[in-house]
């Protein structure tokens, strides 16, 4: 079968910095893969290049198999492709359905912002999400960081995405909230999307995904099936690079 | 303009949130408002008379104008330096364009109906390629708005005096002085219907989106608190226009408009001048840019940038383009607000426009738009340059000399700031 996402080869710098480093990774349909590493490993950079936040130096990218550019977030979202970035990247001072909508404003008949329809289907899609969520009217920076972060989950998951990037999706959240990502994760696995999943939690990553891929200085360490590895495994992948038996 | 401040008594906390009042409105309002009495006072009833009033409007204009557009600019993290540079450019080469090019190089004959109106559309051409090319420098180039206009505030300044050799320019045609002011009103009628448009207009605008609400089943104010917005705009509006409409044209002034056409003034004859055209313009300019700020994805886009510009460049937004537009539309403000300054004047000089962008940042500033980006409102730089206006004319009436006014002028620009931070800490808006 061919993977929803490949990306072959990728290399990016920065300056004298090799951020990415011949990197290697893929996705099928319905499928988890985590990304693990120590910070600054190159996590967030290797997924941005899929996002169209950055362009990598060298390497390919196919959807589907067939070869695609993807030189802007606008390439991204055509490709069904959603992203929940790191930082969140929210207008602070815009409410949260202006921005679950930027960049795909609901406009009227005459071209004017439908700022009702917004947010009618922002109500909708946050009781879904997060029930106690009610500060509809506030700008986001007004909101808790765990509110944030449901704004920016929202959106990614508003747009019928084929593939979810979530990088670092649970970090500001209290236990409760993290277990309603989760629950949502595997919900979207169910519905057919293929999610790249970044996080530090070792072990919410072992019950999340289906594989991991381990980072470390811009390389690749390994890709394993996680019923094939302990987390010890893992750790050790993480830590000091060691690519365990297993590892295709 | 008094109505506004009588309608503005501050009633209770609760009542404001009913009526979705914007509390830093409110604020600014209020601080006209006890600007205007002052002077009043102060000048024995001589500051809120209709003829000082009428003056002051048509002094506003210009800055005003420019100051919509300089909140776009502003609220996206930039600055425009170059704005009264732009004006006198464009001041320039209309005056130029309806003085000489049209009517003798292009043979059309002085006085021909076209020349006004085609020296208007040829200075909106030069001002907004002046912006865009603005606006490129910043957006594509990646050069600082603040050394980019900065430069363009010597270049513009002295293009204009190389394009009528350093000359005063004039007389403009008599069509392109009805802007300028004074020159060119409604008269009563005509004003009254307006006035009436506008109510109307006002307050379908406000019941169409109270039903655009209910339809998406989203809470709406109470319906007495709409009709009670409804009634405050009406008031204010019909107010307006009653204060302008009871400044009468001086009784010699017809006189002479009556022997101009042959003929003799009845006995007691009398006529209001009403609504000013530049006033009309400022209005209309201050709707359009009300609409892009808050209905259309240029003004999302615009406000996105400036909360967040890593954001928006990631939800798609094409933000060098924008920093184009952004600039563009101040460029084109800057053509109009020329097509006033040298309509007032009924000349083009060489220092028109000069020391114009301070006041125009000033206004937008004072009116609430915040120099760290994301925050601004169109009808807030329009309030703050009434507000510097008034305070100008207000010392001048009082015969405050001229260095002083300038320090106090300075002192209020500083301290509106001071009051902003602070409002914005208290409503946790900072
Ligand atoms: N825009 C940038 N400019 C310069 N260097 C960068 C930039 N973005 C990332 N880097 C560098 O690239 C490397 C990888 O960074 P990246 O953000 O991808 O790490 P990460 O694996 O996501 O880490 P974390 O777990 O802390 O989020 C780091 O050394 C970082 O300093
Ligand atoms: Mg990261």
């Amino acid at each position: 079968m061919t993977p929803l996402v490949e990306m072959k080869d990728i290399s990016i710098a920065f300056g004298g910095v090799q951020a990415v480093d011949h990197v290697s990774i893929d996705l099928h349909a319905g499928e988890v893969v985590g990304l693990l590493g120590h910070n600054g490993a190159g996590k967030s950079t290797l997924i941005k290049c899929l996002s169209g936040a950055y362009k990598a130096d060298s390497g390919e990218i196919r959807i589907n198999g067939k070869p695609v550019t993807i030189a802007s977030p606008r390439d991204a979202r055509e490709q069904n492709i959603e992203t929940i970035y790191q930082t969140l990247a929210l207008a602070d001072n815009l409410d949260a359905p202006a921005n679950l909508f930027l960049g795909r404003e609901i406009v009227t008949g005459t071209g004017m912002l439908n700022d009702a329809k917004m947010e009618a289907e922002t109500r909708k899609i946050m009781a879904r999400l997060n029930p106690n969520f009610r500060k509809l009217k506030a700008p986001v920076k007004a909101l808790s960081g765990g509110q944030r972060q449901s704004v920016a989950i929202a959106r990614a998951v508003y747009f019928n995405a084929k593939i979810l990037i979530m990088d670092e999706p649970t970090a500001a959240l209290g236990v409760h909230e993290t277990q309603m990502v989760c629950d949502l994760i595997m919900e979207l696995k169910a519905q057919g999307l293929g999610i790249f999943l970044i996080s530090h939690d070792t072990r919410q990553m072992m019950s999340l995904c289906d594989r991991v891929s381990v980072m470390k200085n811009g390389q690749l360490v390994a890709t394993v099936r996680v019923e094939d590895v302990t987390e010890d495994d893992i750790l050790g992948m993480i830590i000091m690079g060691k690519k365990p038996a297993v590892a295709a | 303009m008094s109505d506004t401040a009588s309608a503005s008594p501050l009633p209770k906390r609760s009542l404001i949130q009913t009526l979705e009042i914007d509390t830093r409105l409110l604020g600014m309002v209020g601080a006209f408002a006890v600007v205007c009495i002052v002077f009043n006072v102060i000048t024995g009833g001589q500051f809120l008379t209709p003829r000082n009033i009428f003056n002051l409007t048509i002094q506003t204009v210009s800055v005003a104008i420019m100051a919509t557009g300089m909140v776009f600019v502003i609220v996206t993290r930039h600055i425009d330096l170059s704005v009264g540079s732009i004006l006198a450019t464009c001041s320039a080469v209309m005056a130029v364009v309806q003085t000489r090019f049209l009517p003798d190089t292009l043979g059309l004959g002085l006085g021909n109906p076209l020349i006004p109106w085609v020296a208007i559309l040829i200075g909106i051409a030069v001002g907004a390629l002046i912006g865009a090319f603005h606006g490129y420098l910043v957006g594509y180039l990646g050069i600082p708005a603040f050394i980019v206009t900065l430069g363009g505030l010597l270049v513009w300044r002295n293009v204009a005096w190389y394009i009528t050799s350093g000359q005063t320019i004039g007389p403009l045609d008599p069509t392109f002085l009805t802007f300028g002011g004074i020159g060119g009103t409604l008269g009563a009628t005509w004003s009254w219907i307006v006035a009436a448009l506008a109510v109307a207009a006002t307050v379908a605008a406000q019941w169409s989106a109270r039903r655009n609400k209910l339809a998406h089943e989203q809470p709406v104010k109470p319906a007495w608190a709409e009709l009670a917005m409804s009634g405050v705009t009406a008031l204010v509006i019909f107010g307006f226009v009653a204060i302008l409409n009871a400044y009468d044209v001086p009784s010699r002034v017809l006189e002479r408009a009556f022997q101009a056409r042959g003929e003799t003034m009845p006995e007691g004859y009398t006529a209001a001048y009403g609504l000013p055209i530049s006033v009309l313009l400022l209005i209309a300019i201050a709707v359009v840019m009300t609409i892009i700020a808050t209905r259309t994805r240029l003004g999302r886009y615009i406000f996105a940038t400036g909360g967040n510009p890593d954001a928006a460049e990631l939800s798609g937004i094409n933000t060098r383009l924008l920093t184009v537009k952004i600039f563009m539309i101040m460029g084109i403000l800057c053509a109009l607000s020329a097509v006033v300054a040298s309509a007032r004047l009924s000349f083009h000089s060489n220092d028109i426009g000069t020391l114009d962008e301070l006041r125009v940042i000033a206004a937008a500033v004072i009116g609430g738009t915040a120099l760290s980006g994301g925050l601004g409102t169109i009808h807030g730089a329009i309030l703050g340059a009434l507000i510097m206006q008034s305070l100008q004319s207000g010392m001048a009436m009082v015969g405050v000399d001229a260095p002083f006014q300038n320090i106090v002028v300075g002192v209020v620009l500083v301290l509106a700031v001071l009051v902003d931070i602070l409002y914005r800490k208290r409503t946790g808006e900072l």
